[in-house]
């Protein structure tokens, strides 16, 4: 694993554009509802393939992604 | 986290505050590109901008700098007012379609033909989003809207009106640049166009304008995948991204 990022669920509205950005396939939209009554965006941590590229963030237009970086 | 840097957060002078933009809307991610420009340039004690009416109308909930709220349209006319009192500020409109190419285009035409040295960011959605969906001059042919229900029609409505070649005859303008925000790609670009606008402002060249294709995916009727696709595919053949204006200062 090289990277990993964090979602804010309690502020995503579920536009699915971090999904559609992510080139590992590695976010999908959960089954739990938030309390805004949208389902929001989850990492797959079990498959975790994320590099860290940042293209989700970038996306991201409630800017709660926050992506990390394994230290090298 | 453990052993992890991290590299991509929420900036510093975008407020820790849920927006009321739509799912998906070109809004929000332009107003993260102004906190990160405004951060990145170190000028949010000096940065000073007008909000529009349109759906941007409560900007100064989300954006963490000083703003002066104008009349629909008047964007312009404020920021002249600002950047004549206040001449070492950084001041910036952020205005839709309906606000800048309709309402307020006499504002913009002689703010722009005057070379004030103030910035427009010109969020081109092709429709009055806020009041629901009307036909904008920035609308495009065939584009269905709740005032064009067959779709706009150019002999009876006109072609949609290009703003920044329109703008880039007047000796006023210094920079003119057309972007989207519907990638990652040209989000990034966007980005550099509005850092090249605000240093135009600070070097004194005159007026800079930029023009960012902004998805609505709620008057459009469209998801937010489809309404980058719309963007992408119906939008940049008429709406060709780029600078289309950028003066040379001559050497004093
Ligand atoms: C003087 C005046 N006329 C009309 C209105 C109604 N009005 C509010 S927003 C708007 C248009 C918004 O469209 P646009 O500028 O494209 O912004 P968007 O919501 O698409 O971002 C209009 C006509 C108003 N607020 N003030
Ligand atoms: S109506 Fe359109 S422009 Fe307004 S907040 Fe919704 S998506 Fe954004
Ligand atoms: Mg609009």
């Amino acid at each position: 694993m090289k990277g990993t990022i964090l979602i804010k669920k309690a502020m995503c509205k579920s536009c699915g554009l971090c999904i559609e950005a992510c080139p590992k396939g590695s976010i999908f939209i959960s089954k739990k509802i938030n309390e805004k009554s949208y389902f929001p965006a989850e990492f797959d941590k079990k498959n975790n393939e994320c590099t860290g590229c940042g293209l989700c963030a970038v996306m991201c237009p409630e800017a709660i992604i926050e992506v990390y970086r394994e230290k090298k | 986290m453990k052993g992890m840097k991290k590299v991509i957060g929420r900036p510093k002078y975008l407020k820790e505050v849920p927006n009321h933009y739509c799912p998906g809307c070109g809004h929000s991610i332009i107003h993260r590109l102004l906190a990160e420009v405004i951060e990145e340039l170190d000028i949010r004690d000096r940065a000073i901008c007008i909000p529009p009416c349109g759906c941007a109308v409560l900007a100064y909930y989300y954006i963490d700098v000083d703003m002066v709220e104008a009349a629909h349209g008047r964007g312009t006319a404020v920021a002249t007012g600002m950047k004549r009192c206040l001449p070492d500020r950084v001041v910036f409109t952020y205005q839709g379609d309906g606000d800048l190419a309709a309402i307020g285009t006499a504002e913009l035409i002689h703010s722009a033909n005057r070379g004030e040295s103030i910035t427009t960011i010109f969020v081109n959605n092709g429709v009055y989003g806020m009041t629901g969906g009307q036909m904008a001059p920035t609308t495009m042919v065939g584009q269905k809207t709740t005032t064009t229900p067959k779709g706009r029609n150019s002999v009876t409505d006109g072609p949609p009106l290009k703003m920044c070649e329109f703008l880039s005859p007047l000796d006023g303008t210094a920079f003119l640049a057309r972007t989207s925000v519907h990638s990652p790609k040209h989000i990034q670009k966007t980005k550099k166009a509005i850092r090249q606008a605000f240093q135009t402002q600070m070097n004194d060249e005159g007026f800079s304008m930029v023009e960012i294709l902004s998805q609505c995916p709620s008057n459009w009727k469209l998801s937010s995948v489809d309404s980058c696709r719309w963007i992408e595919e119906g939008m940049i053949p008429q709406f060709p991204l780029g600078v289309v204006k950028q003066r040379q200062t001559e050497p004093s």
